[in-house]
């Protein structure tokens, strides 16, 4: 067999092909992370710090998950971190007048579908750009927690709620909110990879134009991931208030950088229709482990911050530098005409 | 094979040759044996299907490949351009189908972008670049005003104003890469007449097209080449198009149009007054089952913003449409699919096509829904469609998961096409369903739109070849500025009676 069959015979393997992916490498990055720092870092490796780990990425995951689908779709969404705090805050202040949190937990979801929607309404309704719609949401909805609550907070939640956001089942180490988190993944995991929506929102990111003759209601479908992405922040405000037992204005400020930066690491196209989530998911546990491991070795908060920004950084270039060269490989082998 | 013949005594030296051109990329041998001659003052025309490999000769001779084997000269001195930069010094500017201008520059600053002439203090000399790009274009004989934006210009100017751009370099050498698939038969007449001035003045035009008439029309030598190898180079009066076709694709080809006859059956679309502010005005027809109904008209005359209405893409004003009886409501795309609607639109990579996404996903896009389980799509169902209905078009690609960029155009209008079909429509619309595609895939795609129609189907065509509007069509639509101007049955319909139409001029001479 000539070198050239062979090399044609590895590029056509599946296996091969899928290896090459950018999701394949950030899922082999961070368990390679995972273990190097299990065995240098004191303390990483216990089942204990695994389940701060864990309470860590549950709102970047909350958030990342929807924000996959929208990213997918071409568009973004930069108020999540400050839906987050206006829901919190809305929180505090109905806990305040006396509504049981049974009540409020839900309405907290409410909450944050509504403020969604106004994003989806601005953006698909008046056409307009969803990042100036959002980065202006951003700021209005932070401003209004402000409103809320000033630079009060609310922290006499009941022990129960508190106890179980941050407690173990049973006598495991497992935390209780790995059950539901592992849940809306695999929800999300299914709708993005294996139904009708998920092709819908790959065809709304790769080509809305055509996507549209297709027969795809793009609008209507960027609507609804926003409505989608609004309760999923709504939800991240109700854990939020519960695991640190605080309605604050400014809880969660600034997490939307860290929400884009996971999807991006991820492998998520900033320009749409291309990515896939159990890259996401990768990188929310890298990140989340990275800083957590930096964190045990003692690294000075600034120098944390510069290793987080520095990722951010990586998280933009390197998926678009390995789909460049993947890119090139491709165009020499494609038939010219 | 062809006669080949050799460039008569009376011819001087040719200012470009290329000999025994090889390329491969990878395994793929893109060019093995390709040659070429352009002379001064001669217009000739490249022909071949595509992958025959046209567009890989053309981008040695601009400087982006480097050819493996074989010679290219330049005044009789063989050259190795390193980068596009080296083919430009020698003269060679190449015209793509698409213009590259800056679109919020103007026509002077786009003509002059990095050697604007400078004035006092080293500011640009605004006055002076408008003379001298003005003197440019009145050099081609084109009337354009230097300070407008050149994206507010018609394609065809676009290119002119890139045609004058090259002159500027002191080009000699004028390649033209598809230059008039977009163009209107007028636009391409304007674009012709500078394209001879230039030529006149003793510069080579090399002229690829799938357009025969047009080859015919402008070019004095044409060369056909088939799977990367030089086939025939003739004087242009000395060859027919048949016989070019043939040569193109190394067999004999059946009838151009394989059109049957059919019985029409029910109406399927009926569309009444139909209007959309400063668009289209009352336009009203019907399509009945089996039949092949072709709107033609110049470009600009609204025959695409038809049939985007008709399906919903684009809202309408006022006016009605009908399939089976039933009326459709306006702007709503998936109404008019559930009704059995199928559009296969004019820019496949725009607006046809996700190019990025497996040509798997492209095809089975429609038929999503069909193909789940209560929403859930597993990937075996897709792939079976998509497997299915690409081999049927006979559709050559790699794999089912290579993006659809990754096909040629005939094969991509083919992933196009399949997503419809495997709707199973009642009322195919099909705009421009053979641009930019080479001879043996037009072909097919004419004998399926044949075979849909004998089934029963329902065709409305939007099309700006004469050629395939009467090869094609039961009955012609001609449109002009937003209105029908006329109806012709199939014995009416002439090249002659379409045009009249469409231009809304009394007998041409």
């Amino acid at each position: 067999m000539s070198t050239e069959t062979l090399t044609a015979r590895l590029r056509d393997s599946a296996a091969v092909r899928h290896l090459a992916t950018w999701d394949a490498a950030i899922i082999a990055a961070t368990i390679a992370f995972l273990v190097v720092a299990a065995q240098t870092v004191e303390h990483f490796g216990t089942a204990r710090n695994a389940g701060y780990i864990i309470l860590d990425l549950a709102p970047i995951l909350l958030l990342a998950l929807a924000m996959t689908l929208i990213v997918t779709t071409g568009e973004i969404d930069l108020s999540v971190a400050s839906t987050v705090g206006l829901t919190s805050a809305a929180m505090g202040v109905m806990w305040n007048s006396g509504i049981p949190l049974e009540t409020i937990m839900p309405l907290a979801v409410v909450l944050g579908a509504l403020l969604g929607a106004v994003n989806g309404l601005f953006i698909t309704g008046f056409g307009l750009p969803s990042l100036a719609v959002t980065i202006g949401t951003l700021a209005l909805y932070r401003g209004l927690s402000y409103v809320l609550l000033g630079d009060t907070a609310v922290a006499d939640w009941p022990r129960a709620f508190t106890g179980w956001v941050l407690g173990t089942i049973g006598e495991t180490q497992v935390p209780n909110v790995l059950i539901p988190l592992a849940a809306l993944a695999a929800v999300v995991a299914v709708v993005l990879h294996a139904t009708t929506v998920g092709r819908a929102v790959y065809a709304a990111g790769a080509n809305p134009i055509a996507a549209a003759y297709a027969g795809v209601p793009v609008r209507r479908l960027k609507f609804w991931l926003y409505v989608a992405s609004g309760a999923m922040a709504g939800l991240c405000g109700v854990f939020w208030t519960l695991r640190y037992s605080s309605a604050r204005a400014d809880n969660a400020f600034g997490l939307e950088l860290t929400v884009v930066a996971v999807v991006l690491l991820g492998g998520v196209s900033i320009f749409g229709g291309k990515g896939a989530l159990p890259g996401v998911l990768a990188a929310v546990v890298l990140l989340t482990a990275l800083q957590n491991a930096l964190r045990l070795a003692h690294v000075s908060t600034e120098a944390l911050t510069v290793v987080t920004g520095s990722l951010l950084i990586a998280a933009v270039l390197a998926p678009n530098t390995a789909s460049a060269i993947r890119g090139a490989l491709r165009h020499r082998q494609r038939r010219t005409v | 094979m062809g006669a080949t013949e050799q460039t008569g005594p009376e011819a001087a030296r040719p200012i470009v040759a290329l000999t025994g051109v090889a390329k491969r990329f990878g395994a793929v041998r893109a060019l093995s044996d390709a040659r070429l001659e352009l002379h001064a003052g001669e217009a000739h025309a490249l022909v071949g299907e595509n992958g025959a490999g046209k567009s890989t000769l053309i981008k040695i001779l601009a400087g982006l490949y480097r050819p493996d084997a074989g010679s290219v000269e330049i005044d009789g001195r063989p050259v190795a351009f390193a980068g596009t930069a080296e083919a430009k010094a020698a003269g060679i500017a190449v015209i793509y189908q698409e213009p590259a201008l800056f679109g919020d520059l103007t026509v002077a600053e786009n003509l002059f972008v990095g050697r604007q002439p400078k004035g006092r203090f080293g500011l640009i000399d605004r006055a002076e670049m408008n003379r001298r790009a003005a003197a440019l274009l009145e050099r081609l004989g084109v009337r354009l005003d230097p300070d407008r934006p050149a994206g507010g210009l018609s394609i065809a100017d676009q290119q002119i104003v890139e045609i004058a751009g090259a002159i500027a370099l002191d080009a000699r050498v004028l390649v033209m890469d598809e230059p008039t698939a977009a163009l209107s038969g007028v636009e391409v007449e304007r674009l012709f007449g500078v394209v001879r001035s230039l030529r006149d003045d003793g510069a080579a035009v090399l002229f690829i097209s799938h357009r025969f008439d047009e080859v015919e029309a402008l070019c004095q030598r044409v060369t056909v080449m088939r799977d990367g190898a030089h086939v025939s180079t003739d004087r242009m009066d000395e060859v027919t198009v048949e016989q070019l076709v043939r040569r193109m694709v190394g067999r004999e080809l059946g009838a151009m149009f394989p059109k049957r006859e059919v019985e029409p059956g029910e109406t399927v679309l009926e569309v009444e007054g139909l209007s959309r502010a400063g668009i289209c005005r009352d336009v009203g027809f019907t399509v009945r089952a089996g039949e092949i109904v072709a709107l033609a008209g110049l470009v600009g005359a609204g025959r695409s913003e038809v049939v985007q209405a008709v399906f919903g893409i684009e809202p309408r004003d006022t006016g009605t449409v009908r399939v089976d009886g039933r009326t459709l409501p306006s702007g709503s795309p998936r109404a008019a699919m559930r009704a059995g609607v199928a559009l296969v639109p004019e820019d496949r990579r725009l607006q046809g096509l996700l190019l990025d996404l497996s040509v798997m996903r492209n095809a089975t896009l429609v038929r999503r829904g069909r193909l789940s389980r209560f929403g859930f799509l597993t990937g075996g169902a897709e792939r079976r469609e998509a497997a299915e209905w690409t081999a049927r078009l006979s559709t050559k690609y790699g794999r089912l998961t290579d993006p659809a960029a990754t096909l040629s155009g005939g094969n991509q209008q083919k992933v196009v096409l399949a997503k419809w079909l495997a709707a199973n429509p009642r009322l195919l619309i099909v705009d421009e369903p053979t641009r930019g595609i080479d001879v043996a895939t037009k072909a097919e795609v004419h004998r399926l739109l044949s075979e849909l129609a004998a089934d029963g189907v329902a065709i409305l065509m939007v099309s700006s070849e004469l050629l395939e509007v009467l090869g094609m069509a039961d009955r012609v639509l001609v449109m002009r500025e937003g209105r029908i101007a006329g109806e012709l049955s199939r014995a009416e319909a002439t090249e002659e009676s379409v045009m009249l139409l469409a231009t809304g001029q009394e007998a041409a001479a």
